[in-house]
């Protein structure tokens, strides 16, 4: 496939003249949804949604790492943070998520040990640098993120390292779409699937769903010419009545995938029953740890007690999530909740679908 | 959180490669990619080099990329 120039506007309006040709006289729009925030961010940004003819729906779900973790994980992380002798490390993304309490950048400028890190590894450096202390990594994100943490751990296990622990909070996609493709209310007809979560875990691990479902999911990358794309090809396999996957994101994404990646992470963890905002438990939805690295796990070494974990009154996350309603129809959305002042993990993340309608489609 | 972003490996010590991403010289954990040669480019999340990747597309996404810190490119 060529390379894909940018923002060519010719493409742009022939791909959505193509869009409307094939939808040409449906009686209900075709419901696609994207669960990647960087799509979500995307579609927002280029102002898709309003270029699109009406009988393409596009629904922002649950693809912001961020925004899919449950309070009660956000007052676990919280609550470590602030124990005796620890530092905790993590990306930026969760400094300022409220907790039902206090967030972590409240507890940093109280003076918990916490450092924002860009790789995940940096963390093995200031456990070697901090033998007394317990440095604990907050262990966010899909596929694309667990691979680095899991090679993180292996190398601290080589290099003897004991005072390193993760709180194992990641997430996979696959059983998210299934528990919302069962969802009868969301009649979801297609799913725009995550460019590079995809490069790890492949276009296989799809055909499960596109078996069991016959809905099409397309692997599709994040420039606008990408995105029309991949929703061309999602609406002319809806029109024919096919449930497949297939690969937009070809440059990138293989149908294998990376398998060094998925062989370290299955080395490392193993799936678990997750709890997602706004959705609730999903089976075998999250990664822990498998017995062999157990003692890396943050939550045997530290016992919390966050009993008092309350979602924040009104946030309508939980829905915004599931694509039930927009941002928009959430009572806060842009009064109580902006993201200066976020009341929900949605509005707080760069990525969560509140931020990015905040943004560009208020 | 998931977003990629291309680089250019410039030298490589085991598992580790310098790599330019777009003029700021990084560190990068090689493990995933262990056939990138030096001036190569891999996609690059977390300190993880995730993918490799040819040039013509690392370019385009360089561009892509700048679209994004100078402003919002919505399609007019
Ligand atoms: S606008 Fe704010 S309060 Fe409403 S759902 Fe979004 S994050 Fe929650």
């Amino acid at each position: 496939m060529a390379t894909l120039k940018l923002n060519e506007k010719d493409e742009v309006r022939r791909l959505i003249e193509v869009i409307k040709g094939e939808t040409k006289g449906i009686k209900k729009p075709v419901n696609i949804m994207e669960i990647c925030g960087t799509h979500t961010m995307d579609i927002s940004r280029y102002g898709l949604r309003k270029l699109l003819p009406p009988t393409v729906n596009l629904i922002s779900g649950p693809g912001c790492p961020v925004c899919v973790t449950p309070i009660e994980d956000i007052d676990r992380a919280i609550e470590i943070a602030v124990q005796k002798d620890t530092i905790t490390t993590t990306f930026g993304d969760m400094m300022r998520v409220p907790g039902t309490r206090s967030t972590l950048n409240a507890e940093k400028s109280k003076g918990a040990d916490i450092r924002i890190l860009y790789s995940p590894e940096d963390s093995l450096d200031i456990a070697q640098k901090n033998p007394g202390k317990n440095v604990v990594f907050i262990g966010i994100g899909f596929e694309t993120t667990s691979p680095a943490i899991a090679i993180t751990v292996k190398e601290a296990k080589q290099k003897g390292i004991n005072n390193f622990f993760v709180i194992p909070m990641f997430k996979t996609v696959i059983p998210p779409m299934e528990a919302l493709l069962s969802d009868p209310e969301l009649k979801l007809d297609g799913f725009i699937a995550p460019g590079h979560v995809s490069a790890i875990i492949g276009a296989k691990p799809y055909e499960y769903l596109t078996s069991k479902y016959k809905k099409p999911c397309v692997i599709t990358g994040f420039e606008a010419l990408d995105i029309l794309q991949g929703i061309k090809m999602i609406v002319r396999q809806h029109m024919k009545n096919e449930g497949k996957v297939e690969i937009q994101y070809k440059r990138i994404v293989k149908y294998e995938g990376n398998p060094i990646a998925t062989a370290v992470m299955a080395e490392v963890f193993e799936a678990v029953d997750s709890n997602w905002r706004g959705i609730g438990v999903i089976p075998k939805s999250g990664l822990s740890f498998r017995a062999s690295y157990a003692g890396y796990n943050a939550l045997n070494k530290f016992k919390i007690d966050i009993s008092y974990s309350k979602e924040p009154a009104g946030c309508r996350c939980g829905e915004v999530l599931k694509g039930i309603i927009k941002p928009k129809q959430c009572g806060l959305f842009a009064k109580k909740c902006t993201p200066e002042h976020p009341i929900g993990a949605c509005m707080v993340s760069a990525e969560g679908s509140c931020a990015a309608y905040f943004k560009y489609e208020r | 959180m998931c977003l990629a972003v291309p680089g250019k490996v410039l030298s490589i010590n085991e598992n580790m490669a310098e790599v330019d991403l777009d003029g700021i010289m990084i560190r990068t954990n090689i493990t995933l990619v262990p056939d990138i040669k030096i001036g190569g480019y891999c996609l690059i999340h977390a300190g993880f080099a995730i993918e490799q990747i040819d040039e013509d597309y690392a370019l385009e996404t360089r561009k892509y990329l700048k679209e994004i810190r100078d402003g919002d490119p919505e399609i007019k």
